[in-house]
């Protein structure tokens, strides 16, 4: 493969030599940084995955250097492959700002935008998508698509109504798992993630959809309610899993393992898949060795509260008055939240009413 | 030493005249002052008699908000937690159950929710970020106390009365 001829071309003025064959996308992250074109339904791991969302939309001002004819409409850079002196414009073009700012709206139309009840809220592509690039208001003013409740199982809870159909989770059960069992029914407006007659996705590695979902359509049954994604800490861990690598990130709180997922790059894309074992029921801290605190980006709302490298002060009160300080309120006494009888980490659906109901 | 301004003046080291002997006349100046400020417009109003009006932005004790049907507002969505700089919002969500449709708006709930009053630093923030307009800081002072555990304000603390099932009580 190394004799395929190596193609330059030129994003946002920063030219890079790729091997042919390459699309614009992927030689944008092999440069990094801001000239990369945002996708959502494009995913490296997944075959056939992109072209779909329109995200990633740039303007390819010079053709080749055969042809320098700029191309007549902006181009989905997850699907065109880069020619030879190709020129592309990102961040540096109007249209290309405009039709993303576009596309976020067509993306939001039928978004319920509840993201005070969505679990993917602090981690959402489509959260961070339209706050870099959205309008804050819609001009859409009928009502939006809202599906029935379907239950896929005990282990993954589908919000039809947050899709964006991206179809990276028909990718992930098709080439990931032994049978896929769910896919899109229906046409157009009408398409829908659906399992067929109602029937509940236990594939071995299907828990692999939530790590995929850009949004908040697929997300972790056993985590459900039960913590926001910001006020837990995430930490990389490992165990020896006969199915899977066993290398995942776990969220953690205090002692708590509230979620595992897979470990995720800096494009948000899985780097190893993980099995459902590891996934959603390896719960506890003894089952993990635990590597360290993972690297968060500081931008994001998952980095905050975590002080890195700040040492705890040494305390001489004790020493200086020769016995221990008295308390003059232990807050676990008083407070209702964080009881130690009611673990909800080990609920395995969200917490009910009937939950908290123990006396204490 | 150099001077730093010009605004001190030199203490006037001379021996005391007869007049500022006897002190008298200091004696009624001072007592001038003092009975001038009887008639002047008094600073303090008698409290709990009288109240003085609140600034309009005025942030006292917190409620949480029920909607028109007296469903719970909150959805436990912890940005309150996030905005706060003092740290002294906690809460515990949980799922609604079908029947309690006429307790809680969105399908998910704080089933616990607390202030630590002990903590709050009463600036509006977590009041600014709630996206479903349930915390508000009221007009109300925060109440003092003997013990500290009475500044745990707990979700029945906070929540303000059912408009129906509930009499206000005062």
């Amino acid at each position: 493969m190394s004799e395929q001829p190596k193609f330059k071309v030129t994003i946002d003025n920063i030219t890079v030599e790729v091997p042919a064959g390459t699309t614009i996308l992927n030689a944008a992250r092999m440069i990094g940084g801001e000239v990369t074109p945002p996708a959502m339904c494009y995913y490296s791991k997944l075959e056939g995955s992109g072209g779909k969302c329109r995200t990633c939309l740039v303007e390819v001002s010079k053709g080749s250097e055969k042809d320098p004819r700029p191309m007549p409409k902006l181009v989905a850079s997850c699907r065109t492959t880069v020619m030879d002196g190709m020129e592309v414009k990102n961040i540096t073009s109007e249209k290309v700002l405009d039709a993303r700012k576009g596309v976020v709206e067509m993306l939001l139309i039928n978004h319920p935008l509840d993201c005070p009840v969505c679990d993917q809220a602090g981690e959402c592509h489509l959260q961070d998508l339209s706050y870099e690039h959205g309008a804050s208001g819609t001009r859409y003013e009928f009502d939006r698509r809202t599906f029935e409740k379907e239950d896929i199982g005990d282990y993954i809870s589908l919000h039809m109504t947050r899709c964006i159909l991206c179809y990276r989770c028909v990718f992930t059960a098709e080439q990931l798992t032994q049978r896929r069992e769910h896919g899109i029914l229906e046409r157009g407006d009408h398409a829908e993630i659906s399992t067929l007659l109602g029937k509940s996705l236990d594939n071995e590695f299907i828990g692999n959809v939530i790590d995929v979902c850009p949004v908040g359509a697929l997300t972790d049954k056993t985590f459900r309610f039960k913590n926001r994604v910001w006020f837990t800490k995430p930490v990389d861990a490992h165990c020896s899993c006969t199915k899977c690598s066993g290398k995942v990130r776990l969220w953690m709180r205090g002692d708590e393992v509230f979620r595992v997922t897979a470990r995720k790059d800096k494009w948000g894309e899985v780097e190893e898949f993980i099995c459902n074992d590891c996934r959603f029921h390896r719960k506890s801290v003894s089952d993990w060795t635990i590597e360290g605190p993972s690297k968060i980006d500081r931008h994001s709302v998952i980095s905050q509260g975590h002080y890195v490298g700040t040492k705890k002060q040494p305390v001489y009160i004790d020493k200086v008055i020769g016995k221990d300080p008295k308390l003059l309120m232990d807050i676990h006494k008083v407070s209702d939240v964080n009881r130690p009888e009611i673990e909800l980490s080990k609920i395995d659906g969200p917490a009910h009413s009937d939950d908290f109901k123990k006396d204490r | 030493m150099e001077k730093l301004t010009n605004r001190s003046a030199p203490v006037n080291r001379d021996p005391m005249t007869f007049g500022e002997k006897i002190y008298l006349p200091a004696i009624a100046k001072g007592l001038s002052i003092t009975i001038g400020h009887i008639f002047k417009k008094k600073a303090t109003v008698s409290y709990p008699e009288e109240k003085r009006p609140f600034s309009p932005v005025f942030r006292g004790l917190h409620v949480l908000n029920r909607d028109e049907e007296g469903r719970e507002r909150c959805t436990a969505c912890g940005l309150c937690a996030l905005a706060c700089p003092a740290e002294a919002i906690t809460m515990e969500a949980a799922e609604r159950k079908p029947g309690e449709e006429n307790l809680y708006r969105e399908e998910k709930y704080a089933a616990k929710y607390e202030i630590n009053m002990l903590r709050c630093i009463f600036c509006g923030y977590c009041e600014e970020a709630c996206p479903k307009d349930a915390v508000y800081l009221s007009e109300t002072i925060m109440p003092t106390n003997y013990t500290r555990d009475s500044f745990i304000y707990k979700k029945e603390d906070l929540l303000i009365p059912h408009p129906k099932m509930q009499q206000e009580t005062k």
